[in-house]
């Protein structure tokens, strides 16, 4: 071969990586944002696909808990929004045949559920707790909530919020929650009720319910999530 | 078409034309094209992971916490943990879509037969090492890589494998139970998915020390497929 022609050879197989220059469109500051997020939400539809109602969190023996004082506190404001707990109900809406305010009696009527299972943290600790509630599914039964509805939205009393796929709301392990270690839920730890989502990293295991809405459509995510952290994160 | 040597020619006036040098094509285009856009996706996960890692620097409890080391903010991307979850979450696509593209057309193409280390390299071994690090003699080289070569190479693909793996059983303990069951659970699982990134760090700077040592036609090869002169 010419070394003219073995050099124009070389050219043409170092321009063909030029498709590798793409990657410098995360670089520029107007479209690193809205790469970064469609990345995002590919990884949540993803994630989505990746979940199979049926199949169960890992459940563990009551030696392998954590101790419950070091079960931690991850509260994004205050530790206890000062519920009143004698006025406490929980405020059902949205896509359901019983609207209205559910006491905690009435939670606590329904099957009560307790499971040992791994609650992991965004921030990458995980600990292994005890927790105790209804099912999320018996009480969207009760209330009646369309079951062709996507969503399930929850309010909470330090003005915290969260949504879930409905897919997880009705996953058998996913709880209304209002006992840790046998006993009932304490200030720091969301009484009178939170989530409790065995399949879901911890920002989505909401404390201090007040609201509960069945709903096709969202508004906004979630507090932490509509900052740029992952939706669906399911585990 | 790897493998392919050719004698570069000069022609001057209407002499015969004289041979200047040898070209042999050493890297087709697939994996020249996975090499770049992997190391790119390497660079911004394992940047991307440190900042990850920054919001909770530990393998034990949270409480309490007893923190490994402290990665400094300047060496990591994403800026705040949020943002860093999604340049890792974006880029882990790339990083796979570019490792299977790579191993598909490898085993496909035969071109294997270049980076795999097999039972044959084994007899090579022990010259290259007293080669590189006790002055023996250099041994023959009969093809693109050396024995040691080959072994670096395997090792990290099977660590590029590794590092998927150990992520998925992170990300989806619950879905991948098995896998994160293979490395001892969710809690083991990220300190497995730490140590393969220092692995693979720690490939790459030799990867690169090498590349430094054996000079300029060697990286050429790398982006235009061809390596001039070579040794074999």
């Amino acid at each position: 071969m010419d070394e003219k022609k073995f050099r124009q050879n070389s050219r043409r197989e170092l321009l063909k990586l030029t498709p590798v220059l793409a990657l410098g469109a995360f670089a520029i500051p107007n479209l690193q944002e809205g790469l970064l997020k469609k990345g995002l939400r590919f990884s949540d539809w993803t994630a989505a696909r990746l979940f199979r109602p049926r199949h169960l969190a890992t459940t563990f023996d009551d030696s392998e808990v954590t101790p419950f004082e070091k079960f931690p506190l991850n509260t994004y404001d205050v530790d206890d929004p000062g519920v009143i707990f004698e006025n406490w109900t929980l405020t059902v809406s949205g896509a359901v045949q019983k609207p209205g305010d559910y006491t905690l009696e009435q939670i606590q009527a329904l099957p009560r559920v307790r499971q040992n299972t791994r609650h992991i943290c965004v921030e990458g600790w995980d600990v292994i707790g005890r927790f105790g509630g209804a099912r999320l599914s018996d009480f969207l039964g009760l209330i009646g909530a369309d079951p062709t509805a996507r969503f399930i939205t929850v309010n909470c009393a330090d003005d915290y919020y969260e949504s879930l796929d409905m897919a997880t709301a009705m996953h058998q392990q996913t709880l209304l929650c209002y006992e840790m270690y046998d006993r009932p839920l304490t200030r720091e730890h969301g009484a009178p009720l939170r989530l409790q989502i065995p399949t879901k990293i911890g920002y989505k295991q909401a404390k201090y319910l007040t609201d509960l809405k069945v709903t096709h459509v969202l508004d906004r995510l979630g507090y932490w999530e509509d900052q740029g952290y992952s939706w669906f994160y399911g585990l | 078409m790897s493998g392919v040597v050719v004698e570069i020619t000069r022609q001057k006036g209407k002499d015969e034309p004289i041979v200047v040098g040898r070209g042999v094509y050493e890297h087709p285009f697939i994996v020249r094209l996975c090499h770049w856009l992997n190391t790119i996706a390497l660079f911004v996960m394992v940047g991307s992971g440190l900042q990850i890692f920054r919001a909770f620097p530990s393998f034990g409890a949270k409480i309490p916490q007893k923190d490994l080391l402290h990665w400094p903010k300047q060496f990591a991307i994403g800026g705040w943990l949020g943002g860093a979850l999604q340049w890792h979450l974006t880029f882990m696509w790339i990083y796979i879509a570019t490792g299977v593209v790579y191993i598909a057309y490898q085993i496909f193409s035969g071109n294997y037969r270049q980076v795999l280390f097999t039972h044959r390299d084994i007899p090579d071994v022990w010259p290259m090492v007293r080669h590189y690090f006790f002055f023996g003699p250099k041994p023959p080289t009969r093809e693109a890589y050396n024995a040691l070569q080959k072994q670096a190479y395997t090792t990290a693909i099977v660590l590029g494998i590794l590092s998927v793996a150990t992520g998925f059983a992170v990300w989806k303990p619950i879905q991948f139970s098995w896998l994160a069951w293979m490395m001892g659970g969710f809690h083991y699982a990220r300190i497995w998915h730490f140590a393969v990134m220092w692995a693979m760090v720690a490939f790459v700077l030799g990867h690169l020390v090498m590349v430094i040592l054996h000079g300029w036609n060697n990286f050429v090869s790398m982006l235009t497929g061809w390596k001039k002169d070579p040794e074999y």
